[in-house]
């Protein structure tokens, strides 16, 4: 490894945290705007109107300084090591995820590996493993802010995170089945020569993007928070920047979770007639697969919030029974359906 | 070249681990403090706190963590047979069946025995 591939790297690893950033705080700008109008509301329109600039372009800049000249208030009877320790766990966990995701075209004859660590073979993997860790933050939250709604919400939401998990993990092994790997860039590649993942496991696209919902903590599965009867459940305790940090390990999951849904199942840099191959490398088609993942994971985003504004919240029993008494079945039923097609057709098709 | 791939994974760790410390640190400059006994108290509805807030809770989520691990686990154990599954043959996808049909013949258990009843 020479010097000039760690500094690349390096600056690699500074733009893509920089990007996330500065798109959460631009997201929970856009949230705000779905959620006015959802309501008939206008919404935030005064920041940045002073410098002429339309739509509170400067909204989150004023979030921001919001949070950080706040007072941290740490009340009297935390735990205080796992409660500093907790928020810095959510923000970690949804930060370290994106090692693994590619944000364009990947591949040896490519300008530039639009990912991190581009040869992790296990992406998938381990971008499953380290979400899981997320639930780490929300249980040391709820049981160190020693408040009754903090405790319940954390116990609330760790059995729901960890019920859905096993959702979200069943629910790709299909795709995965198909397309032979763990790399994200595979999977890609499998459906730009075969067909879009949603095309080929609706079942698996389903189950995934339900349990994503519940994963990332959004309405119809926001029982960890659920503002009417615990506050604000697992952070009701936490102020200024450690509640700010809770909020952007979410939004950032939500960036992850999109991107996932994008590469497994909508193609990922794929679309249709315009010719677009793993292996051509050139200035616009490299352009076109950055332009269209993104603008794919940004419409996945929308539809994230704008189910947020459309349904209402779940009761936790119908919460518990949709996870284990349907899409644990169904799940398991999808994998055993497309293992035993995939045999049928190799079997009888050559 | 592959190793090499987990370094970049640990070099993200450590900025992400940075970009977490950086804005505390800022706030714990910064940030105006006012401690008072007020400010200090449990957050809940306006009276003093009542009790212990580390009581005892419902079994059901021991037993849906139990529930977990087991079919966690099993989880682990599909990853690799399916991404092997296109250079296996009938025998890879019989095996498969039975395992899964073991561990839903545990859920079906569980599910008759009512543990899945959230009361």
């Amino acid at each position: 490894m020479t010097l000039w591939v760690l500094i690349g790297i390096v600056i690699k690893i500074l733009m893509i945290v920089g990007i996330t950033q500065g798109t959460v705080a631009y997201l929970i700008l856009v949230e705000r705007k779905i959620a006015a109008y959802a309501q008939d509301r206008i919404g935030p329109n005064r920041c940045g109107a002073q410098f002429g600039l339309p739509a509170a372009l400067l909204q989150p800049l004023a979030d921001g300084a919001k949070m950080l000249l706040k007072e941290d208030v740490v009340p009297k009877y935390v735990t205080k090591p796992l409660y500093i320790l907790a928020p810095w766990i959510a923000i970690v966990t949804a930060m370290i995820g994106f090692a693994v995701v590619p944000f364009g075209p990947v591949g040896p004859n490519q300008l530039i590996d639009f990912q991190i660590a581009p040869n992790v073979d296990m992406g998938l993997l381990y971008v499953l493993a380290v979400g899981s860790l997320a639930v780490y933050g929300v249980i040391l939250a709820g049981w160190a802010s020693n408040n009754k709604y903090a405790f319940i919400g954390g116990l609330r939401s760790s059995a729901q995170l960890i019920s859905y998990e096993l959702p979200l993990g069943m629910s790709i092994l299909g795709m995965l089945l198909l397309a032979g790997s763990l790399d994200m860039n595979q999977v890609i590649a499998w459906q730009s020569q075969n067909a879009w993942g949603v095309l080929v496991q609706p079942l698996g696209f389903i189950l995934f993007f339900t349990s994503a919902f519940a994963e990332t903590n959004r309405l119809p599965f926001d029982l960890p928070e659920s503002e009417q009867e615990l506050v604000g459940g697992f952070h009701t305790e936490y102020s200024a920047m450690k509640f700010g940090m809770f909020f952007l390990g979410e939004y950032l999951h939500i960036i992850t979770v999109s991107f996932i849904t994008v590469i497994l199942f909508w193609g990922g840099w794929h679309l249709p007639f315009l010719g677009l191959t793993p292996e051509s490398s050139g200035l616009i088609d490299t352009l076109l697969k950055v332009g269209i993942i993104t603008g794919k994971v940004f419409l996945a985003i929308l539809f994230i919030m704008w189910i947020r504004w459309t349904l209402p919240r779940f009761r936790y029993d119908q919460l518990m029974d949709l996870a284990w008494k349907s899409m644990i079945p169904l799940a398991l039923i999808n994998l055993v359906a497309t293992a035993g097609i995939v045999q049928l057709v190799r079997t009888y098709w050559n | 070249m592959v190793a090499y791939n987990y370094v970049f994974v640990g070099l993200l760790l450590l900025t992400a681990i940075g970009f977490a410390l950086a804005p505390l640190a800022l706030v714990a400059l910064i940030a105006p403090r006012k401690r008072s006994l007020a400010k200090g108290d449990t957050y809940e509805c306006g009276v003093k706190t009542h009790g212990e807030t580390w009581v005892r809770f419902r079994i059901q989520y021991y037993i849906y963590a139990i529930m977990f691990v087991v079919f966690d686990v099993e989880t682990v154990f599909l990853y690799p047979w399916a991404v092997a599954y296109g250079g296996l043959g009938t025998f890879a996808l019989v095996e498969m069946v039975v395992f899964l049909a073991l561990l839903s013949a545990g859920l079906a258990y569980a599910w008759a025995k009512g543990v899945l009843r959230w009361v």
